[in-house]
């Protein structure tokens, strides 16, 4: 059957903010699935909360809705767009969890919506565990043993938990430990575990239970150690299946898929054992009912006994469909859209032949490894072992001729900050080896170093001898196999049995002395490079907390400017979830690691007018010296000038030239430096370690012994010499950002966005306010002249993000400047209309500012767009639910509106931190706070909260007027306390600003319980101000939505 | 590691007879072997493939880098040799770690003194074959010079016109299975276990008979019906093959995979061509023209059928029907590659065939229905 001819217009749900389970794989998804709908002439209406997607640029759909992935927000898109047909398919969990809600709440009957891609009934037949266990049982397939144990209770709507955890105990009973622990509907399996002792099962059934929405948990028989295999699935309409690419987990079952380091295709099974698990994924797509796209099915499998179990199915895309896609050139997510609106797999070409059909099973000819890349350096305190509970942020992928290239190739793709700690005798690290952490591979690496057996170290941790084997022959020789020469091969899905047509390249060494039929060595690439002059754009790499998704956006915006400028877009990343990496994006593709060797390999074929370092954050930044001293041409700022940026010295002389203020800074190289220095610059300080992004390492230290327990605790194991800095931290003001353009004679600002905590939070967690709520026409004009000149004075070619600092007097500090893209590039290109990263682009490939035909007004009237972080707590029990000047969100979102506190609420709600309308608020604030706290409190009781306090709190509101409910204990003060209320629900809102860093402090309990229960927790007083203009203006109903095509009607053909 | 790669590293080369040129280091038996060079895209299933009759003559290349990984077991044998000449491959293991593993791969090549070489850019080599078509080529030590080599290769004689049916058929007749279901007498002109167990599982018992069998003593033992096996070599060079079965059909149904596809396609007067590099792997798509239903195939020839008016792709998705000397017939199966023929449907009289291997082994199981249809038409026909 072609294409559907009785729908129109589809509507497609994103994934909202970038989370740990829920990445930019569904960028790369919905960015396809746009694409080609719109190809096939249907229009597309998208809602999606995250503005740093390319999925939400206004280009890719005919409606974008920047709004929260909600009930109702998306219930007045539907009522305002009317579409057809909703396609759940692409937007991960939360998309799929969303359009079951809206086929539950008669959203869609009532609009005559159809649901594509995946109907209701086989959603809750993968998704909910019980059915899916019926649905297996009845098609014949095995599943581990299991119960499940629910705390949800029918009548009143809400959880017990002490029912949840008495069904837990039985079921414990009856399967016997050791035992996993799923909670349902979370992303990533959210706060599961495995359980080996009645205490941990009990401790881990109770986390598991408040995880889910639902209070649900599902106890599986332990199938520890079996082999864990994934096959990624897509069926037709005709019942056509056909399986893309075979996954298979190094790691065994009992580290989530997420955590492992899996390769493509699978190494270990036999020819027979393989097609066992082919048929049965088949079984399983049919059976759930999937009738079109694609789904992932997971297998455990006993070595021994050749044992299968099916452990769960996925009805849509998934992060290792994205995976798969890239493993193999077979665009899962694109197809899938194909399927969903009638195509059959015969019907659809090949992209990467153009001569085959999409009904094939993909065939390589090289080895693809990913490995996961974890964050824990940023969650001190934290349980950093690995389980099937979900920790890393992002992942690296590469492709290799040989299993050895592709392993060695994927871990220096994982940008480590810090080198993993390898000491220790081998029998130590064969120990540590037992229970899998983020550096299990590094220790495995040295322990065979060290001598350590392959059988033994099979016996520990179950990983297949074949990888192990294969492991030790690197270990011994790491170099191996990089022997010969460098070549790069095509991916093209089929082993070279037809032409590929899609260059999508990696490197791979080969053995010299293969010579063609004339007798000349045959050419060592497959490289088609043209005629034309090319650029050469780097991207991020992995994921992880500082570098994220943003950077990824700039990078597709560049690789669209310069092929929309007539040379071809050469791409190099490592990054397997990214749009960056679709081989649509660029000319040429290079699925590489990002060090200078890797890079200069492709420039060496590329031989490109220049290479773009600007955009792809830190990581292409760090190779910029080497590639300059390599003689390739850098676009845009020089290498230089960038430096000059970074380095206090020469950049505080700068300032000094243009006349312009910093707060007082020093650097320091040892501790008796840094003490003498901070006398000079006084307390309260900032202080980092050089070159760092994301705040590695920032924290404020408020008097000497402070410090010299900062520098203590920071001391880099060798002993190396390092370099920190030292500025006077300016308590209680206003932190601005501004991104502006700059042609090197002229700049245009794009955006001044200010801070809604206070300056001590990093930017990249504040929320922040464009155009800014409360700075004066006189400030901005002044942060103004100072980005003007701060730009030109570093003879900036392309994009400039600088950071101030206004004080509560009025006064203007620099803090810092970054000749570069920003975090905030998307948001700011989202909220004024103009794409910044593609005006830098063709700013660095000649343009001038005047050229790009900018408005002299960045901002357009009418409208405030609020970016909010969000942060990965909920994950990491253990860490204080704390904002400070360490990085640690994952992800953002952002809220559009006509007035500030509408889109605060809006993006408060977006991130998943939906404020009270009514209830109960609590309310502790530090001793300075208290003041502030008044206005707070008092508005909220007007808007009629009722508000309990801590003591101190409530005897410095109640001077002022205020009425508190009731004073509450402290936590170890005995009941009740603010715990208990927050644990049972009562508590709707949480004010609490810090005091001190003290793990286990009250407020890190306070702030524990909110997180884990959901409940909006505001660390800082501006925050919280903003949450009671928000609560305030949503009492006049909910907030409409609003297009960003709505938005920028005038604008939108700039770029 | 194992004996053979901890040897002394022995060099070797590929040698093609355009004299292209592809070296790597010997890890099989050391010696030279000479056969057409051909490459299979499957990923798994390197014992299957090698103890495949069908590859009698040849030297395959593994496009998948890692072939060996879970070493070697009775269960995987397609018959009771190793029938290919020589092995290529870019990284081969030896490992025997495997829990069904019973020897290593390697090592198994050693015993059976076949020629393996590895380390090779088989990716550049199958391009090479991909552009210029299957050829005549060896894998030959380092020591032996390219004129030796290349005379060697010269002497190989080509695969077009070639019959290697009476090189891999049995020299009598041996009977498999015990059950109560149909006798089945079957020309082995090379047929893979996996025909044969599928076959017996289902309850058959199944007669294999030397490819010069006549037709006469077939009939003498009364079979339900007559199965035309997968085999290696030149369909075309196998006229007495033809000539036998053109007096069975409409005496008895007539079934058959590969070879034997090709065979009572040329029975019923169609003729064969040789493809460019032939169709080896697990991956290709097969669409069964009648139903519309696509079947991900398990594929191993080097020749093919062409349609009754001499094309060579079959353009519609309409079964392509014509007269034959026994009546009807129509080609009922495609490959949606390249549009070649996969299948032959004979209408008026009992009779279907295959080019793909619905037995698997290796390769996918989509297509094992179709020994249960085969079943069913002979308990139909002999009802």
């Amino acid at each position: 059957m072609p294409r559907r001819d009785d729908i129109q217009r589809i509507l497609i749900l994103g994934s909202g903010p970038i989370v740990i389970g829920q990445a930019a794989e569904f960028d790369y998804s919905g960015v396809q699935a746009c694409k080609v709908l719109k190809e096939e002439g249907y229009e597309v209406v998208l809602v999606n909360s995250n503005p740093a997607t390319i999925m939400t640029d206004p280009e890719f759909a005919d409606a974008t809705y920047v709004e929260p992935l909600l009930p109702g927000p998306v219930r007045q898109v539907i009522a305002r767009e009317r579409p057809d047909a909703l396609l759940p398919t692409l937007g991960g969990q939360t998309a799929l969890n969303l359009a079951k809600e809206l086929h539950e709440n008669g959203t869609l009957a009532e609009y005559g919506v159809e649901l594509i891609g995946a109907n209701y009934e086989a959603i809750c037949r993968a998704e909910d565990r019980d059915q899916f266990r019926i649905t297996m049982e009845k098609a014949g397939l095995k599943m581990p043993r299991s119960a499940i144990a629910s705390g949800w209770v029918q009548e009143t709507k809400s959880v017990d938990l002490a029912r949840g955890l008495a069904q837990a105990e039985d079921a414990m009973i009856d399967i016997g430990l050791p035992i996993i622990v799923r909670p349902a509907y979370t992303l990533g399996g959210r706060g599961g575990g495995i359980a080996r002792t009645p205490a941990e099962f009990r401790a881990i059934a109770r986390t598991g239970i408040e995880a889910s929405p639902v209070g649900q948990i599902l106890l599986d028989e332990s199938v520890i150690g079996w082999g864990e295999f994934e096959l990624e699935v897509m069926r037709d309409h005709n019942d056509n299946c056909v399986i893309v690419c075979s996954i298979e987990n190094i790691d065994p079952m009992g580290v989530h898929t997420g955590d492992s380091v899996t390769v493509a295709p699978q190494q270990t099974l036999t020819d027979r054992l393989y097609q066992k698990l082919r048929d049965q994924a088949f079984v399983v797509i049919r059976a759930v009912g999937v009738e079109t796209g694609g789904s992932n099915v997971q297998f455990a499998v006993n070595p021994e006994t050749e044992e299968i179990m099916v452990i769960e199915m996925n009805p849509r895309v998934s992060r290792s469909s994205a995976l798969a896609s890239k493993a193999t050139g077979f665009p899962i997510a694109k197809i899938a859209a194909r399927l969903a609106v009638g195509y059959a797999l015969e019907e659809i070409d090949n992209d990467i032949t153009l001569c085959t059909p999409a009904s094939f099973e993909p065939t390589i000819d090289y080895v693809v490894v990913k490995w996961p890349r974890f964050a824990f350096e940023k969650f001190s305190g934290v349980d950093q072992r690995l389980s099937t509970h979900m920790k890393s942020v992002g992942e690296a992928m590469a492709i290799g001729r040989t299993f050895q290239q592709a392993f060695a190739k994927a871990m220096r793709s994982r940008e480590l900050d810090s080198i993993p700690s390898l000491t220790g005798s081998a029998e130590e690290l064969l120990t540590r080896l037992e229970m899998p952490g983020p550096d299990r591979y590094d220790v495995l690496m040295a322990a065979f170093a060290a001598g350590a057996d392959a059988e033994e170290i099979a016996r520990r941790t179950k990983i297949d001898l074949w990888f192990l084997r294969e492991l030790q022959q690197l270990a011994a020789d790491p170099q191996a196999p990089f022997a010969g020469q460098r070549t790069y091969k095509a991916v093209d899905t089929c082993a070279a049995e037809f032409a590929a047509e899609t260059p999508y390249y990696y490197s791979s060494w080969e053995r010299f002395g293969t010579m063609g039929a004339d007798g000349e060595p045959v050419a060592a690439h497959e490289v088609r490079r043209g005629d034309r002059p090319s650029v050469v754009i780097l991207g991020a790499g992995p994921n992880r907390i500082g570098q994220g998704i943003e950077f990824d956006y700039c990078c597709v915006h560049a690789a669209m400017t310069v092929r929309a400028s007539g040379r071809d877009a050469v791409m190099v990343n490592c990054n397997p979830e990214t749009v960056s990496t679709d081989y649509d994006t660029s000319d040429r593709l290079y699925f590489e690691p990002l060090t200078l060797e890797d890079v200069l390999g492709v420039v060496e074929i590329e031989q490109p007018e220049g290479v773009i370092v600007q955009f792809g954050g830190q990581t292409p930044l760090k190779l910029a010296a080497g590639l300059q001293a390599a003689g390739v041409p850098i676009l845009g700022t020089s290498v230089d000038a960038i430096d000059l940026a970074e380095d206090r010295g020469r950049f505080g002389a700068l300032l000094a030239r243009l006349g312009l203020k910093a707060p007082p800074y020093a650097t320091a190289h040892d501790v008796d430096e840094a003490l003498a220095a901070s006398e000079r610059v006084g307390f309260p300080l900032l202080v980092r370690p050089s070159y760092v992004l994301g705040g590695r390492a920032m924290e404020i230290v408020y008097e000497r012994d402070d410090l010299a327990d900062y520098l203590r605790r920071t001391a880099p194991a060798d002993g190396a010499r390092r370099e920190i800095f030292l500025d006077r931290f300016l308590e209680n003001a206003i932190e601005v950002d501004v991104d502006a353009l700059c042609d090197g004679r002229a700049v245009w600002i794009g955006g001044i966005m200010q801070h809604v905590e206070e300056a001590g939070i990093h930017s990249g967690d504040s929320a922040c306010v464009l155009p800014p709520h409360s700075l004066g026409p006189e400030m901005l004009d002044e942060i103004r002249e100072h980005t003007r000149g701060i730009a030109l004075g570093l003879n900036t070619v392309g994009l400039i993000n600088i950071q101030y600092a206004v004080t509560l007097d009025g006064r203007l500090f620099v803090i810092e400047a970054n000749p570069r893209a920003s975090r905030t590039v998307p948001f700011v290109s989202k909220a004024i209309g103009v794409p910044l990263a593609k005006m830098a682009c063709r700013l660095m490939l000649g343009e001038s500012i005047e050229e790009l035909q900018l408005p002299s007004e960045a901002m357009p009237t009418g409208h405030v767009c609020v970016k909010e972080a969000v942060l990965p707590f909920d994950r990491f029990t253990g860490t204080d639910a704390l904002l400070s000047p360490e990085m640690r969100s994952t992800g953002e979102v952002m809220g559009v509106a006509a007035d500030f506190p509408t889109a605060f609420a809006k993006a408060q709600a977006a991130a998943g931190a939906l404020l009270p309308d009514d209830g109960t608020v609590f309310i502790t604030v530090t001793d300075g706070d208290k003041p502030g706290a008044y206005a707070i409190a008092s508005r909220l009781e007007d808007l009629g909260f009722r508000i309990v306090a801590t003591a101190g709190t409530a005897q410095a509101i109640r001077g002022m007027g205020v009425r508190v409910a009731e004073v509450l204990k402290k936590v170890g003060e005995g009941s009740p306390n603010v715990v208990d209320l927050i644990e049972t629900g009562e508590i709707g809102l949480v004010i609490n600003t810090p005091t001190g860093s003290g793990a286990r402090a009250d407020g890190w309990e306070i702030r524990r319980a909110a997180v884990a229960r959901g409940i909006p927790c505001i660390t800082t007083l501006s925050g919280a101000h903003a949450a009671a203009r928000a609560i305030s203006a949503g009492r006049s109903g909910e907030p409409k939505v609003m297009s960003l095509q709505e938005l920028h009607r005038d604008r939108l053909r700039v770029g | 590691m194992t004996s053979v790669l901890s040897a002394r590293v022995r060099t070797a080369y590929v040698l093609l007879e355009d004299g292209a040129r592809f070296d790597g280091i010997a890890v099989g038996a050391a010696d030279a072997a000479t056969g057409e060079v051909v490459f299979t895209t499957g990923m798994s299933g390197y014992q299957e493939s090698v103890t495949d009759p069908s590859f009698a003559g040849q030297i395959i290349t593994f496009t998948y880098p890692h072939i060996g990984n879970y070493g070697i077991c009775e269960t995987a044998m397609e018959s009771d040799r190793i029938w290919a000449r020589a092995i290529i491959m870019r990284a081969a293991m030896n490992t025997e770690d495997a829990p069904g593993a019973e020897r290593g791969w390697l090592d198994w090549l050693v015993d059976c003194g076949i020629p393996a070489i590895s380390e090779v850019d088989t990716r550049a080599l199958v391009r090479h074959i991909r552009e210029a078509g299957s050829m005549r080529g060896g894998v030959f030590p380092a020591s032996m010079s390219l004129t030796d080599a290349m005379e060697r290769v010269r002497a190989e004689p080509p695969m077009k016109g070639a019959d290697f049916a009476c090189v891999v058929t049995p020299k009598e007749m041996t009977v498999h299975g015990a059950g109560t279901g149909p006798r089945i007498a079957a020309i082995d002109t090379g047929i893979k276990g996996s025909i044969v167990r599928n076959l017996v599982e289902r309850g058959a018992v199944v007669e294999l008979h030397p490819c010069t069998v006549s037709a006469a003593q077939l009939l003498a033992g009364d079979p339900d019906a007559i199965f035309l096996a997968n085999g290696p070599g030149d369909p075309a060079a196998l006229d007495y093959v033809v000539a036998t079965l053109r007096e069975l059909v409409g005496v008895k149904p007539v079934f058959g995979i590969c070879l034997g596809h090709q065979l009572l396609c040329r029975a019923v007067g169609l003729q064969t061509f040789k493809l460019p590099f032939g169709h080896r792997g697990g991956n290709h798509p097969v669409k069964d023209l009648q139903t519309g239903r696509i079947e991900i195939t398990s594929q191993n020839h080097g020749f093919a059928v062409l349609a009754p008016d001499g094309e060579r792709t079959i353009p519609g998705d309409e079964p392509v029907r014509w007269d034959t000397d026994f009546g009807a017939a129509q080609l009922s199966h495609i490959n949606l590659y390249d549009r070649t023929v996969e299948g032959l449907t004979l209408l008026d009289v009992q009779g279907g065939t295959v080019q793909y291997h619905p037995e698997a082994g290796p390769g996918p199981n989509d297509s094992l229905y179709l020994f249960d249809r085969f079943l069913t038409q002979i308990a139909e026909a002999a009802a």
